[in-house]
């Protein structure tokens, strides 16, 4: 769909696409295309030596505690709130390549998308910060990817995920000054109880974290995804703050520092990019 | 342990079996919430696939604040033992390079679990109908070859309308091309339904003509159509609205107005 200012924007319309007919009847040229796209977006682990040798031979790492950030608060919230001590050691990465990947120069893009974080003193703890967007064909594939890395028993998982307001459905109007919220999602294995309120019909969850959720309940794995709902599109402090609360369930685990300088927090929350001044 | 990752039903739950299809207006999958929502189905499993976007909501079905808590995914099978009556809820589209896996992974689960026969309740768009469509009404039904030897005469004594077989290019006449079966906007109904010929499946598809838009009335309408046949509610209740609205379609157009607007 093309709008007014002319940049193209994937809609999602509920008229279905009709189903290609012709599939079938491909030449081998087409379907050697469509071979190697496929291989382009497959979604690709990569761990570090000590991680890679922990899981040959099919073993699995052992994980108590597995918290994934969505979005780019979220995962500004665990750089700047916990990340920040030199307690954590960056295990892994994934590379995802799908439409909206832009073309990078140089390999430091690409491995800040997905990262992998362990904990020093205490190895079953870790913590993924995804900031890349993930094609709908490529969530399942990342989940199924890095849950066979991790053993289920005892594992406890937790998302962050960013969401906006618009998103939120509510008969009462929301105003302002109520967002950022969180909501909470959880599997039928999770016992604990979750922080906030849980998301009201006929709110749902899509992309990873639904994705993570519907692996979890499948396996019979507790998890619980804290959706954020921000006014702001950005990164944010104010919403970063949002997602404390969150973690103080976890508090023998991970550590918080309880407020990071204003440096810290400026160093994330960037400004708005050049191509969206148009609403300064 | 192996995870449930699609369910085995039965032996005493091996009767009817409802589908939706992911399609126009959404209409097959409104009529399943009212089906589930209204007999008060049990959930027995999910169908955990890489063919659907992934999606995660509360439970659409609460009655009360106690049940709200259950987490729900994509595709699930919900039973109602005293009909003998299985559902399967889709909630989410198909991965669109999936469908024909989504399809034989249907086919095969259907085939291992032996149902007596399957109805995909589908719709199609209204505005491709051609002039013999336009009149009369917007319902249709197909039926594999299996499932029209045991149901020919419940079905002529429906006075239901087959769908039609239409020409590949209208208006061309000189263009040697058999009438064929086109379900525009139905999704995967039509390669269902060839598969489960070929599968010698008992299915039968019952389609709506819609547009976008408010698609209740529509949900109403196949329900109620399907229900002329299957008899899935007590017809001595003498209300109109038998069938019972979920809490999941509140706001289905957004949420409340902010009153600054005015």
């Amino acid at each position: 769909m093309a709008t007014f200012f002319g940049e193209v924007l994937s809609v999602y319309s509920r008229a279905v696409e009709e189903e290609e007919e012709d599939v079938d009847e491909e030449n081998e040229e087409d379907e050697e295309i469509r071979r190697e796209l496929e291989q382009k977006r497959e979604v690709v682990l990569h761990w570090s030596p000590e991680v890679s040798e922990a899981l040959r031979s099919g073993n699995k790492l052992q994980c108590s505690d597995f918290i994934l950030a969505v979005g780019h608060n979220a995962a500004s919230f665990l750089s700047a709130y916990v990340l920040s001590s030199a307690n954590w050691d960056a295990v892994g990465h994934a590379s995802v390549w799908n439409e909206r990947s832009r073309a990078v120069t140089g390999q430091h893009s690409e491995e800040s998308a997905c990262v992998f974080h362990r904990r020093k003193d205490n190895p079953s703890v870790l913590i993924c910060q995804v900031t890349c967007y993930l094609a709908e064909d490529q969530l399942f594939q990342w989940t199924e990817k890095v849950f066979e890395c991790l053993q289920h028993r005892e594992l406890n998982v937790m998302v962050l995920s960013d969401g906006s307001v618009a998103d939120y459905k509510t008969a009462d109007y929301l105003c302002s000054s109520s967002a950022p919220f969180l909501r909470s999602l959880h599997t039928g294995a999770f016992s604990d109880r979750p922080v906030c309120q849980p998301l009201e019909q006929p709110n749902i969850i899509t992309g990873l974290p639904a994705a993570v959720l519907n692996h979890c309940q499948v396996h019979r794995v507790a998890a619980v995804v804290y959706q954020c709902y921000s006014d702001v599109i950005g990164p944010d402090s104010v919403t970063m703050e949002t997602y404390k609360l969150a973690l103080t369930r976890l508090g023998r685990s991970i550590q918080l520092y309880p407020s990071p300088s204003t440096d810290v927090l400026r160093k994330f929350a960037r400004t708005t990019d050049i191509q969206s001044n148009l609403y300064i | 342990m192996k995870p449930v990752s699609r369910p085995v039903m039965e032996e005493s739950l091996k009767q009817a079996f409802l589908m939706p299809a992911v399609a126009v207006g959404n209409v097959g999958q409104l009529a399943v919430d009212l089906i589930v929502s209204t007999l008060n189905m049990s959930r027995v499993g999910h169908i955990h696939t890489d063919c659907l976007i992934p999606m995660a909501g509360n439970n659409p079905y609460a009655t009360c604040k106690e049940d709200a808590e259950e987490l729900h995914t994509p595709a699930e099978v919900y039973t109602a033992a005293e009909l003998k009556l299985a559902v399967l809820q889709i909630r989410a589209p198909i991965v669109q390079t999936k469908s024909k896996k989504f399809r034989q992974l249907l086919v095969s689960w259907i085939k291992a679990s032996g149902f007596s026969r399957t109805v995909v309740l589908s719709s199609s768009h209204a505005y491709q109908r051609d002039d013999q469509q336009l009149q009369g009404t917007p319902l249709r039904y197909l039926v594999t070859p299996s499932l029209l030897k045991v149901s020919a005469d419940a079905l002529k004594e429906l006075g239901w309308r087959e769908m039609e077989r239409v020409s590949a290019f209208p208006g061309l006449t000189d263009a040697n091309t058999e009438p064929r079966l086109y379900i525009p906007g139905g999704g995967i109904t039509k390669g269902l339904y060839t598969d489960s010929c070929t599968e010698d499946l008992s299915l039968a598809v019952l389609l709506l003509f819609c547009s976008e838009g408010d698609n209740i009335p529509d949900a109403f309408t196949l329900v109620n159509h399907l229900n002329d046949w299957l008899q899935l509610l007590d017809n001595h209740s003498p209300e109109p609205n038998k069938w019972k609205i979920p809490p999941s379609w509140n706001l289905l157009f957004g949420s409340g107005i902010p009153p600054a607007l005015f």
